[in-house]
C-alpha cells in the first residue's frame, strides 16, 4: 500500500510537470500507464492490472497469456483478436468504456440483452478456470489492443513466464 | 403365443412406415415442391426444374421477399409443400408458415419459449439449419434439443421430446431427417465436451427407437464387433474404448450435426461425426474413435454396418459431419453404388457405400498441406491413414507450441454448407474455404457446460493464392479432381443447387446470389441480396412457374473471423483484397428473397 502511494505521488508529479497534457491524456496516462510491477504483471497507480510493451515490442508475460486464452475461451463470439463478430460486441472497445471492476462482473456474472432486436446473451464464465485464473491476462490484452498499442496477431517477442505466475497458475487451476 | 403378438407388431410397424414414406417420397420426387432440406434423401440438392435455364437465366428478378425478424446467422433453407412455404429463423426458432397462393399471407407463426441461456453454449452463433416435413407435421429441432411436431396446416403441437441437455453444451443446430416412419435426430456441442450421439425417434408420437453414440462401450455405440466392418475388417471388440485413456470418451465430443442420408434399398443412413474433444490432442492419446467417422447405419435397428475414419486422433478440428452425397455411377468401368463426401479435412473421399470400401481419396484444394496424401495401399498398416506432415502436426510440436501454416484452418476446406450435384454433368459443385491457420495447443480444464477448446488459433488466406478465402468448384468424383474453380473474396458458406436447366446457384458471403454456367462455371447472373447469404439456395414452383429462393442473414462461424477480417501474419504474401474486412460488404440481416423470370 504505502509503495503504491510513493509511486502514484511519483506519476502525477511526471504528469503534472509535462506543459499541454490534455485532460483525456492524463485519464489515459492514469488508466493505461504501468506504475509498478509485481511478479511479471503490471499495475496502474490505481492498482488496475495494465499491460506493458517495450519500444522492441517485447510484450509482458500476461498479455501474451491474454493472448492466448482470449483466442481459446472468448474468440468464438467476439472474433478474433477482441474486434467483435457478427454477434457479439468487439471487447478491445469495451475495455475502454468499462470499469475494471463491472469488466470483472460480467465475465464472472454474466448478462442478458434478450428482446425484439437482440438475442445476446454472455455467459456466466465464474466457474470457469480456464477464463477466470486468467481473467487479468485476458484484461490486459484486451486493453493493449483497444488502445492500439499492440497489433493484430500473436505478439511476436515476450517477456519470460516468471516463477511467480508459474505458482499462481499451478495453485488457480488445481482449485 | 409371444411369437405371434411381435410379428402382429412388426406387421403393424411396417405398414405404418410404407404409408409415411409413400407420402413423403412422393414429394421428394415432385420438382415442384421442396420437401425436405437436402432436395432429396441422396443430398442431390438437384432439381429437374428448367423454365429457368442457362438461356434465360440472366433476365432473373426478385418477385417478392420477406423478412424473418431475426438478426442473426441464418443456414438451411424454406420448405415448399402443396402451395405452403415453411420458413426458419435462427433462435429463437420461429416457424412461419406462408401462404404462396395468398400472396404470402401468414398462415401461422410458431414461437417456441427457449430459456436464452442456450445462446453462449451454442459455438459459433445461434443458427439452424431448417425445419422438416413428414406425414401432416413440421418437425422443429429447437436450439435447446427439444424437438417439436406442428401440425403442417395449423401450427399445433401434437407432440415433442427433449434430446439433450443445454446446461451440459447440448445443443442443435441441424435439420432431422424423416425416413419411414422415424425421424434422426443429431447433437451439437463439440467444443463443450458433449459426447455424440444420433437418437431415431418415432414420427407418431416421439417416443425413442434407438440411440447411438459415437463412442464408448460396444453396447452404446450399436455395434456388432464381427460384423461392422472398417477398411473391410470387422472392427472388433472395444474398438473405441481402446483407443481413448481412461474415462475420456465420455467428455469425448464426436458430435453429429451435419446433412444425413438414406438409401432405401439398402435401408442404411449414413452421416459422419465429428471432432473430438479438446482441441488439444496431447491431452487425449490415441485415434479417438470414432470421432470423424463416416457411418452407416440400419435404419430400423441402428446398427452400424461400416465405418470409416477419416482423421485419426484429430490435431486441427476437421470434424467429419459435412454431407455424405449418394450416387449411382459407373466407376471404372463397373456400375457401382457410390457415396462422395467432402471432408472438412480437405480430402474428397469416394467410397463403395454397400461396403464402406475407399476408392478415392484426393485433395479438393491445392492448398491442402497437413497431410501428404492417404494410403491406398491395402496390404500397408497405415492403409486408409492420412499421411500427416510433421511440420504441421499440432501433436509433434507439442503444447505450448504454435504451429504456422497449416491447411485447410479449422473452419475446414468445407464446413456443413452443401455441395449439389448434377446427374446431367456428372459433377459435384463445391463451395469451399480457401483459409489456412496457426494452431496452438495448450491444457485445458473441463467443467460441464463450459466451453473445452484448448487451442488459440489465427486465420489468414494461403500464400500464393488469389489472395480470397473460397472457390466454388467442380468435382470429379471418380477420378478425383478439380475440373474448374471460380476464385471468390470470401469462403462460399451457402449451399449450392443444381437444376436440369444446365445452371447451378449459389450464395456468396457479400450477399449474392449466383447463376453460372453447369459445364463451364461461366456466371450468368448474379443479384446483392441485403445480406451476406449462408443458407441453402432452393426451387419450387406455384402455377407452373419455376421459382428460385435464398435466405440471407450473416453469421455462423463465417460471422466470426471473416467479420472483422482476418490477420496477416505474412504480410505481402497475398493479394490484399483477401484481407478485407466482410464488415465493408454487409451487415446483419435475416430476409428471404424469392426470384423468377418476368411474365
Amino acid at each position: 500500500m504505502q509503495k503504491t502511494k510513493v509511486v502514484l505521488t511519483a506519476v502525477a508529479l511526471i504528469a503534472g510537470s509535462v506543459p499541454g497534457l490534455l485532460a483525456d491524456e492524463l485519464d489515459h496516462v492514469a488508466n493505461i500507464k504501468p506504475a509498478y510491477e509485481e511478479g511479471g504483471h503490471y499495475f496502474t497507480a490505481e492498482d488496475i492490472p495494465t499491460y506493458n510493451i517495450k519500444e522492441d515490442g517485447t510484450v509482458d508475460w500476461p498479455t501474451y497469456s491474454g493472448f492466448r486464452r482470449y483466442h481459446s475461451e472468448c474468440h468464438v463470439c467476439h472474433g478474433p483478436e477482441g474486434e467483435g463478430s457478427t454477434y457479439a460486441p468487439a471487447l478491445k472497445v469495451s475495455v475502454l468504456n468499462m470499469d475494471y471492476y463491472d469488466f470483472l462482473e460480467v465475465v464472472t456474472n454474466g448478462r442478458q440483452k434478450v428482446n425484439a432486436s437482440e438475442n445476446s446473451v454472455m455467459p456466466e464464465l465464474g466457474t470457469n478456470p480456464n477464463v477466470m485464473c486468467y481473467i487479468n491476462d485476458i484484461y490486459v490484452y484486451l486493453k493493449a489492443r483497444g488502445t492500439g498499442d499492440l497489433g493484430r496477431g500473436r505478439p511476436a517477442k515476450k517477456e519470460a513466464k516468471s516463477d511467480a505466475i508459474r505458482e499462481e497458475e499451478n495453485a488457480c487451476l488445481a482449485q | 403365443m409371444r411369437r405371434l403378438m411381435i410379428s402382429a407388431l412388426v406387421l403393424g410397424f411396417c405398414t405404418g412406415s410404407a404409408y409415411a414414406n409413400d407420402e413423403l417420397q412422393e414429394l421428394i420426387e415432385d420438382p415442384g415442391q421442396w420437401a425436405i432440406q437436402t432436395g432429396d434423401y441422396k443430398n442431390h440438392r438437384y432439381s429437374e426444374l428448367d423454365e429457368i435455364n442457362k438461356e434465360n437465366v440472366g433476365d432473373l428478378h426478385v418477385s417478392w421477399t420477406f423478412s424473418t425478424g431475426v438478426l442473426r446467422g441464418h443456414e438451411g433453407s424454406p420448405l415448399v409443400i402443396d402451395g405452403i412455404m415453411y420458413v426458419h429463423t435462427p433462435f429463437p426458432n420461429i416457424v412461419y408458415a406462408l401462404d404462396l397462393k395468398d400472396e404470402g399471407k401468414i398462415i401461422w407463426k410458431y414461437e417456441p419459449k427457449q430459456d436464452p441461456n442456450v445462446i453462449p453454449v451454442m459455438c459459433c452463433d445461434t443458427v439452424y439449419r431448417g425445419v422438416a416435413y413428414a406425414d401432416g407435421k413440421i418437425i422443429l429441432h429447437q436450439a435447446d434439443t427439444k424437438v417439436v411436431a406442428l401440425d403442417s396446416k395449423t401450427g399445433e403441437v401434437v407432440w415433442s421430446v427433449v434430446n439433450g441437455d443445454p446446461s451440459k453444451g447440448e445443443t442443435n443446430t441441424a435439420t432431422v431427417l424423416p425416413v419411414n416412419d422415424k425421424v434422426l435426430v443429431g447433437i451439437s456441442g463439440g467444443e463443450f465436451g458433449v459426447r455424440g450421439s444420433v437418437t431415431a425417434y418415432n414420427l407418431e408420437d416421439g417416443s425413442q427407437v434407438w440411440r447411438a453414440y459415437s463412442m464408448g462401450p460396444d453396447s452404446d455405440m450399436l455395434v456388432d464387433p464381427e460384423k461392422t466392418m472398417h477398411l473391410g475388417k470387422p472392427i472388433g471388440k472395444n474398438s473405441s474404448l481402446a483407443t481413448w485413456e481412461g474415462d475420456q470418451w465420455k467428455i469425448g465430443g464426436g458430435t453429429t450435426w451435419g446433412w444425413y442420408a438414406y438409401d432405401p434399398e439398402e435401408n442404411l443412413v449414413y452421416y459422419g461425426t465429428g471432432n473430438p474433444s479438446t482441441w488439444n490432442p496431447a491431452q487425449r492419446p490415441g485415434d479417438n474413435r470414432w470421432s470423424m467417422t463416416i457411418m452407416a447405419r440400419d435404419l430400423d435397428t441402428g446398427m452400424a454396418r461400416w465405418f470409416y475414419q477419416m482423421t485419426p486422433h484429430d490435431e486441427w478440428d476437421y470434424d467429419g459431419v459435412n454431407e455424405m452425397i449418394l450416387t449411382d455411377q459407373e466407376f471404372n468401368g463397373e456400375q457401382r453404388k457410390l457415396l462422395t463426401h467432402f471432408d472438412r479435412n480437405g480430402f474428397g473421399y469416394t467410397m463403395d457405400r454397400l461396403t464402406g470400401e475407399l476408392l478415392v481419396a484426393e485433395k479438393y484444394d491445392p492448398a491442402v498441406n497437413w497431410a501428404t496424401h492417404v494410403e491406398m495401399d491395402k496390404d500397408s498398416v497405415q492403409y486408409g491413414r492420412p499421411q500427416v506432415v510433421a511440420e504441421f502436426s499440432t501433436e509433434q510440436n507439442g503444447e505450448d507450441v504454435n504451429s504456422t501454416g497449416i491447411c485447410p484452418a479449422a473452419l475446414g476446406t468445407k464446413d456443413q454448407q452443401p455441395s449439389a450435384y448434377s446427374p446431367k454433368t456428372g459433377l459435384f459443385y463445391v463451395p469451399t474455404n480457401h483459409v489456412c491457420m496457426d494452431y496452438e495447443p495448450f491444457r485445458v480444464a473441463y467443467a460441464a457446460g463450459q466451453p473445452y477448446v484448448g487451442a488459440t488459433l489465427s486465420m489468414y488466406p494461403p500464400s500464393n493464392s488469389h489472395g480470397g478465402m473460397g472457390n466454388f468448384i467442380a468435382w470429379d468424383n471418380e477420378k478425383g479432381e478439380i475440373k474448374w474453380s471460380l476464385p471468390e473474396r470470401f469462403s462460399v458458406w451457402s449451399g449450392a443447387l443444381a437444376t436440369a436447366g444446365d445452371i447451378v446457384f449459389y450464395g456468396t458471403l457479400e450477399g449474392y446470389l449466383k447463376a453460372i454456367d453447369s459445364e463451364t462455371g461461366e456466371e450468368l447472373y448474379k443479384f446483392k441480396t441485403p445480406s451476406g447469404i449462408i443458407g441453402n439456395v432452393m426451387t419450387y414452383t406455384l402455377d407452373g412457374k419455376q421459382y428460385i429462393a435464398v435466405l440471407s442473414g450473416v453469421g455462423g462461424w463465417a460471422g466470426i473471423g471473416l467479420a472483422a477480417g482476418l490477420t496477416n501474419p505474412t504480410e505481402g504474401l497475398g493479394a490484399v483484397g483477401g484481407y478485407a474486412a466482410l464488415s465493408d460488404y454487409t451487415a446483419l440481416g435475416g430476409q428471404l428473397t424469392v426470384f423468377s423470370l418476368p411474365n
